[in-house]
């Protein structure tokens, strides 16, 4: 590897070509569309969600949190409505988070991006963020003429700082809602309120409110084109059927002023790079800073409606499409005329592809073992730890003893007496529970479970000195009953091993 | 002057001028804040080396005086007075009652089994399983008593203990170097030890060895060799072997006496630790009942 001479027709200066940019300000216009709408309300449902949840009540008795969806970090566990998990059940969260990805996958192959065009929540609060923007320092040509000034105004000094401050409360209300969801609502709020907040928690809404205030007042489009993996590896999800926000550059081009014969539809206005709010012209393609968030579609189609002409120039259209219109105008010179053909040309979007399959089937293997999982919860469960150090004890009379750790696990809110029986045992073996002072009918010990917690009871199981088993290992089952009577609770396998003679 | 910025024709990209074996690389700028982004880490870096010990000099501590020791010693400071309230509820509670009380139970049997395996699981191994000379924990047979009281009593001040004036102690004396008995009766003694559990090589021996036990062995291990927890003399009829069962460790006893030695643990461990061991060697294998 070695370095050559540069080129004869290159720079000598480098300050020519920086390695560093200076970032271009986005100075997104207001729109109005359907598209437009739609995103509002997608906005106000995932905002309204996201602050109210965890107000949510849910009834779950005397003494246990009634939030309806609560992490609790110091007893571990997350309540969510009627459920309540535990720590060692995390592959639930793993579940979702493998039920999240595909579902965008999914998404991205049917319409392109349109998780980050309308649901990322950088997207959503970026979205707020410009709002309140506007509502405070006005459109598009009103930021940037007062950008452009030399100096600026007590007005404009006025209007800034009030910028940034309703956009830090915006920022201290979304950090104090994500920290809701780890403590209880009421209480935090009344805490806010009595400026009695603790040292911890403060850090936490702190923390929350510095990077909504970062990352949707100052970094907003930085955020997609130069820290999110999404965008470089979006390609590998899309192919010629996906519907993603395109420019229908058969139509469109060449571009020229409306009254111009010859030219095509784009009047070169630029209102679709205008409204972009990450700054890019969709008329040069799919491109990786493009979030298919349809604004320009909305802004060209109100331009195309003003000259009287047929909307969707810009609109949610697959390759495959695009290529087909161009193939079946090419022969029809630039112009109006060429509208009715290449739309007529287009095949509707085939969502049903094997790719989209394979999401499908996924999407329901996961949710279908999770949902089984779900349904199958016990709320007894035990587990069996047999020891290994010594595996087996010589009693004095030459019976050979193997010792277990029960753990029974007890899900619900009262304790469960339950008898413990042991089936399979060597001949003349016998069971008991150490400290179990209590049996039912049958003579089983009976222990009573730990409620919302884990009890530990050692188990024995002893051969008589005369019985000895045959194999070296003997598998056992160990069963939970009602000591009161009725059906198993829980069961779990272990063996009995005893010395080679 | 002019110059004419080479451009990738394929991307329309202008290049940085380098290349490669015929590579040429694009020039895609970073943007500007990327490149302040690393600067602030490596001015925090800078503040980070003035406020922490991070350089490699005897006594550059930083000015935060912040040590690692100290960190975590003030984190061991705080978990013990977090463990202070349980430990004290432990000191006042007899053992047969926290093995009662669910919460103390689950309590010491989780710090008796680390304190179990920092202290005892050398001699008696990692499940109390025990080894030649060290007695097995998990088994059945006691040598001065099992109850949960018993067990306190041996771990506070041990066994033959010589800074322990309150330790158990017995001695099984050194029959044949001390010339009390002859070879031959040593060999009688071991065989009639042996035929109590059906192991006898020579049923004249074991016939002749009966009386030389009832002489010499029946005060300290019963008449029947049933043991004596008084002495600390183990029971000779059952399948726990202390030394070892077989003729050769047997003989080998009775010519030169045993004597294990435990240290007492009372002046080393907290009362609270030796509870929280109590319960959990009586889990391992269940100790006695108290007697009624």
């Amino acid at each position: 590897m070695s370095r050559i001479q540069k080129p004869e027709a290159f720079a000598a200066d480098d300050r020519e070509q920086p390695l560093y940019a200076d970032r271009v300000r986005v100075y997104p216009q207001a729109v109005q569309g359907p598209v437009r709408r739609a995103k509002w309300v997608i906005l106000t449902l995932c905002l309204g969600l996201y602050y109210l949840v965890p107000w949510l009540r849910w009834d779950r008795g005397p003494g246990q949190p009634d939030q309806a969806v609560l992490v609790d970090m110091e007893h571990g566990r997350l309540f969510f409505l009627w459920l309540e998990i535990w720590p060692q059940e995390v592959y639930y969260l793993t579940g979702l988070l493998l039920l999240g990805a595909i579902a965008i996958f999914a998404a991205t192959s049917l319409f392109g991006r349109v998780w980050c065009g309308f649901t990322c929540p950088q997207t959503v609060w970026t979205d707020l963020y410009m709002l309140v923007e506007r509502w405070i320092e006005g459109d598009r040509n009103a930021r940037m003429k007062r950008d452009r000034k030399e100096r600026w105004s007590a007005a404009d000094w006025g209007l800034k700082i009030g910028k940034h401050a309703a956009w830090v409360v915006i920022a201290a209300i979304t950090g104090g809602a994500w920290v809701m969801y780890f403590t209880d609502a009421p209480t935090l709020a009344r805490e806010v309120l009595a400026f009695d907040v603790p040292l911890t928690t403060l850090g936490f809404i702190g923390l929350f409110t510095f990077t909504t205030y970062l990352l949707a007042g100052w970094a907003r489009e930085q955020v997609c084109t130069y820290m999110c993996p999404w965008p470089r590896f979006q390609a590998a999800m899309l192919d010629q059927d996906s519907l993603a926000v395109s420019y229908r550059a058969w139509r469109g081009e060449p571009r020229g002023k409306a009254r111009d014969a010859g030219v095509g539809d784009c009047v070169d206005c630029r209102a679709c790079v205008n409204v972009c709010p990450t700054g890019v012209d969709i008329r040069d393609g799919m491109q990786l800073a493009c979030i298919n968030c349809g604004l320009c579609i909305d802004a060209c189609d109100g331009i195309m409606t003003k000259l009287g002409r047929e909307k969707g120039l810009i609109g949610f259209e697959t390759v495959g499409n695009l290529a087909a219109a161009e193939a079946a105008t090419a022969a029809i010179p630039p112009g109006p005329a060429r509208c009715a053909p290449g739309m007529a040309a287009r095949r509707p979007a085939q969502l049903l592809r094997p790719r989209t399959y394979l999401y499908a089937a996924a999407l329901t293997l996961i949710g279908g073992i999770m949902l089984i999982g779900l349904a199958s919860r016990v709320p007894v469960s035990v587990e069996a730890l047999r020891d290994r150090s010594p595996l087996f004890v010589r009693l004095a009379d030459g019976g050979i003893r193997n010792s277990y750790t029960l753990k029974i696990s007890e899900r619900r809110h009262s304790p469960d007496r339950l008898a413990v029986a042991v089936e399979g045992l060597p001949p003349g073996a016998a069971w008991q529970v150490l400290d179990a002072h209590e049996t039912d009918a049958a003579g089983r010990p009976v222990v009573a479970t730990r409620p919302d917690g884990v009890a530990e009871f050692r188990l024995f199981v002893v051969t008589s000195p005369l019985g000895r088993p045959d194999e070296e290992s003997t598998p056992l089952i160990i069963r939970l009953l009602p000591a009161e009577g009725g059906a198993e609770r829980a069961s779990v396998g272990t063996t009995f091993l005893r010395p080679r003679t | 002057m002019s110059h004419v910025v080479e451009r990738d024709e394929v991307t329309g990209t202008a290049t940085t001028g380098h290349e490669w074996d015929g590579i040429r690389e694009l020039n895609t700028p970073l943007p500007k804040w990327w490149l302040w982004t690393f600067y602030a880490t490596i001015a925090f870096a800078a503040l980070w080396v003035v406020l922490y010990p991070a350089l490699p000099i005897s006594g550059a501590t930083g000015l935060l005086g912040y040590t690692a020791r100290g960190a975590a010693d003030q984190d061991r400071a705080a978990q013990a007075s977090a463990a202070e309230p349980m430990l004290a509820r432990l000191r006042a509670t007899e053992p047969a009652q926290i093995v009662a009380d669910p919460d103390l139970r689950a309590y010491a049997m989780a710090g008796g089994r680390v304190a179990f395996a920092n202290t005892c699981a050398g001699c008696h191994g990692a499940g109390g399983q025990g080894a030649p000379g060290f007695p097995n924990l998990a088994d059945d047979e006691w040598l001065w008593g099992g109850t949960l009281a018993d067990v306190e009593q041996t771990i506070r001040h041990g066994i033959r203990a010589p800074d322990d004036d309150a330790s158990r102690t017995s001695l099984m004396p050194r029959f044949v170097a001390d010339g009390m008995l002859t070879a031959a009766q040593a060999n009688d003694v071991v065989e009639h030890v042996l035929s109590l559990t059906n192991r006898a090589t020579d049923a004249a021996a074991a016939r002749r060895g009966a009386p030389v036990f009832a002489e010499n062995c029946a005060s300290c291990h019963g008449e029947r060799a049933e043991g004596n927890r008084e002495m600390g003399a183990p029971r000779l009829d059952d399948q726990v072997w202390l030394f070892g069962g077989d003729k050769a460790s047997l003989l080998r006893t009775v010519s030169f006496g045993r004597g294990g030695v435990m240290p007492a643990w009372e002046k080393r461990l907290d009362p609270a630790t030796i509870r929280m061991l109590t319960v959990y060697i009586h889990s391992l294998g269940g100790t006695e009942a108290a007697p009624q």
